[in-house]
């Protein structure tokens, strides 16, 4: 068994791994992304465990004009339009400040679990003044397929957790049975029914995964 | 009575006496009410003693409604670690009785994650075991297959303090084996083969590698110190390393797989004979005193790192099947 053979087993990734899950991910993702911001591979030395290295992929600060009230949202868009119309001198920047007022920032950390041997999405929602969102807010950003996903299934669930190294609370999406979905994945992509290469292994998870927060994988990544 | 039983009984009978003050802020009334005094069990958590101390406070309260949460030393306390794990790790010299301020107003949810008193410990608690299961026997269907009912039994026996209630249902948990080789008599929870999860059976059916749930929460001082009441208090949580890692060990024959050992796999700066050595040259002609494990404390039994980690296992871990390792070290200086 060569060690590429180890490293992912059975659905579940090693640390070790992950780490090269991780730096693959992040470069095809810069390749093939060129208008979304890059992962960055961060790595905090812990002074109270010496030289040990907390690692996790983190993107941050994505900007997501939130989304007023579903429909109420076009409504308002008409009510604006109409008042184009009929009112020459409107004030845009109180339009656009408006808009900046909505902004919602989130981070994104992909950090690894040992327990579970597989990766985990930890979120964060905050406003421009840097409050954090509550995750009704959140939900509210989030693609209305997959908030009816959350609420229907029973596969993914977000929780609100202390992050492993940050010491804060953050958003966490589980889904239940990572591995044996990644394991469908490897089976169904390969012919001869190999392990799946462990430079995939983290597009073929976020490219399922990321959905859930909207954040889309182009296909070109999964070559 | 087996061994086994002798420590379950002793780790669910240990105690903690509290003093909780009312924050200073939060008193309505006058006089100011005194402290509460509470008995709390070290394997429970915080959030059960609520009902206990409300009664102390209520009619000092101000107006509003309550958000529950506690501080050591002005220190939010994490509210899902059991409470005989935070005294271990906060306490360098153990305060008796342990002197808590509670706050029934101004959560700090910028730092402390919600709380909705015991269904969020009950939470906390099966999603642990959860965890603990699916690292020992490589998947958490044993308690995804407990029924609902039998769940909710194994919580209140936890919660009550019950050891008797929780043995009876440990057999419908259907835990897998940690192998001790020290007890010949067979632990509490009926041994299962176990399929992956890292674990390989050799030709005889013996379990030769096993991964254990640990949750080591290592305190790093940056002085040496000669008694342990010259450590300096704790100033926030930063100072604290969480790790919650499984520890695997693999069984070699004639050799103990010892506590040391198991610490040493998880914090290996830490190992051993680099351990001694102070004053280290850098490349860069600085120096660097290594790092010193001083003090290693589960269940507040302050251990001898020589112990086969399989006893301190089987004797020492809390009902949901965590190991939990309080650490006090010495970090590095420069």
């Amino acid at each position: 068994m060569d060690s590429a053979g180890e490293v992912v087993n059975d659905g579940k990734i090693t640390l070790e791994g992950f780490s090269v899950a991780a730096r693959a991910f992040a470069d095809k993702w810069k390749r093939h992304n060129l208008s979304f911001p890059s992962w960055s591979w961060v790595s905090l030395i812990n002074r109270t465990l010496l030289k040990k290295e907390e690692c996790y992929l983190s993107l941050e600060k994505i900007i997501i004009l939130s989304s007023l009230e579903g429909s109420a949202e076009e409504e308002s868009l008409d009510v604006t339009a109409d008042w184009w119309e009929k009112e020459e001198s409107i004030d845009h920047t109180v339009l656009v400040q408006n808009v900046e007022d909505e902004a919602h920032y989130y981070d994104y950390h992909i950090v690894y679990s040992a327990s579970y041997m597989v990766p985990m999405l930890y979120f964060r929602g905050y406003s421009s003044d840097g409050k954090p969102l509550s995750l009704d807010v959140i939900k509210r950003d989030l693609p209305s397929s997959s908030v009816s996903l959350l609420l229907e299934s029973k596969w993914t669930f977000i929780t609100q957790e202390e992050h492993p190294y940050l010491n804060r609370p953050w958003f966490k999406l589980h889904p239940c049975g990572t591995e044996e979905w990644i394991k469908l994945l490897s089976e169904s992509s390969s012919s001869d029914g190999c392990q799946m290469p462990v430079e995939l292994y983290l597009v073929s998870w976020f490219s399922v995964v990321g959905q859930v927060v909207g954040l889309r994988t182009p296909l070109e990544m999964l070559i | 009575m087996a061994a086994n039983e002798e420590a379950m009984k002793y780790v669910w009978e240990g105690a903690i006496p509290l003093q909780i003050h009312l924050h200073k802020s939060e008193v309505a009334s006058h006089p100011a009410p005194p402290p509460a005094l509470v008995l709390a069990p070290r394997i429970g958590y915080l959030p059960l003693l609520v009902p206990l101390i409300k009664p102390y406070f209520k009619d000092s309260l101000p107006p509003g409604e309550d958000s529950i949460w506690f501080d050591y030393k002005g220190v939010p306390l994490k509210w899902y670690i059991p409470t005989g794990v935070l005294f271990d790790l906060l306490c360098a010299e153990p305060e008796r009785p342990w002197n808590l301020t509670i706050h029934f107003r101004g959560y700090p949810s910028n730092v402390l994650i919600p709380c909705e008193g015991e269904d969020s410990a009950k939470w906390n608690f099966v999603n642990s075991l959860k965890e603990a299961a699916y690292i020992i026997n490589g998947n958490c269907k044993n308690v995804m297959n407990m029924s609902q009912s039998d769940q909710e039994d194994l919580w209140t026996s936890v919660m009550n303090g019950d050891l008797d209630a929780y043995t009876r249902l440990l057999p419908k948990l259907k835990m897998g084996n940690i192998e001790d080789e020290f007890s010949r008599k067979e632990s509490l929870s009926s041994p299962v083969s176990r399929q992956g999860g890292g674990t390989e059976i050799d030709v005889a059916g013996q379990v030769k590698t096993a991964r254990i749930p640990v949750r080591l929460y290592v305190r790093s001082v940056s002085q040496n110190f000669e008694n342990l009441e010259d450590v300096p208090e704790i100033d926030t949580w930063d100072e604290i390393s969480y790790m919650n890692r499984p520890v695997e060990f693999l069984k070699e024959k004639g050799k103990c797989f010892t506590l040391r050992d198991a610490i040493e796999s998880l914090l290996p700066e830490y190992s051993g004979d680099r351990a001694q050595t102070s004053g280290e040259e850098e490349a860069d002609g600085s120096q660097e005193t290594r790092g010193e494990i001083k003090l290693v404390r589960i269940q507040g039994i302050e251990l001898k790192l020589e112990i086969p980690f399989s006893w301190v296992v089987n004797n020492l871990m809390n009902p949901e099947f965590y190991l939990h390792i309080s650490v006090l070290v010495i970090g590095p200086q420069r």
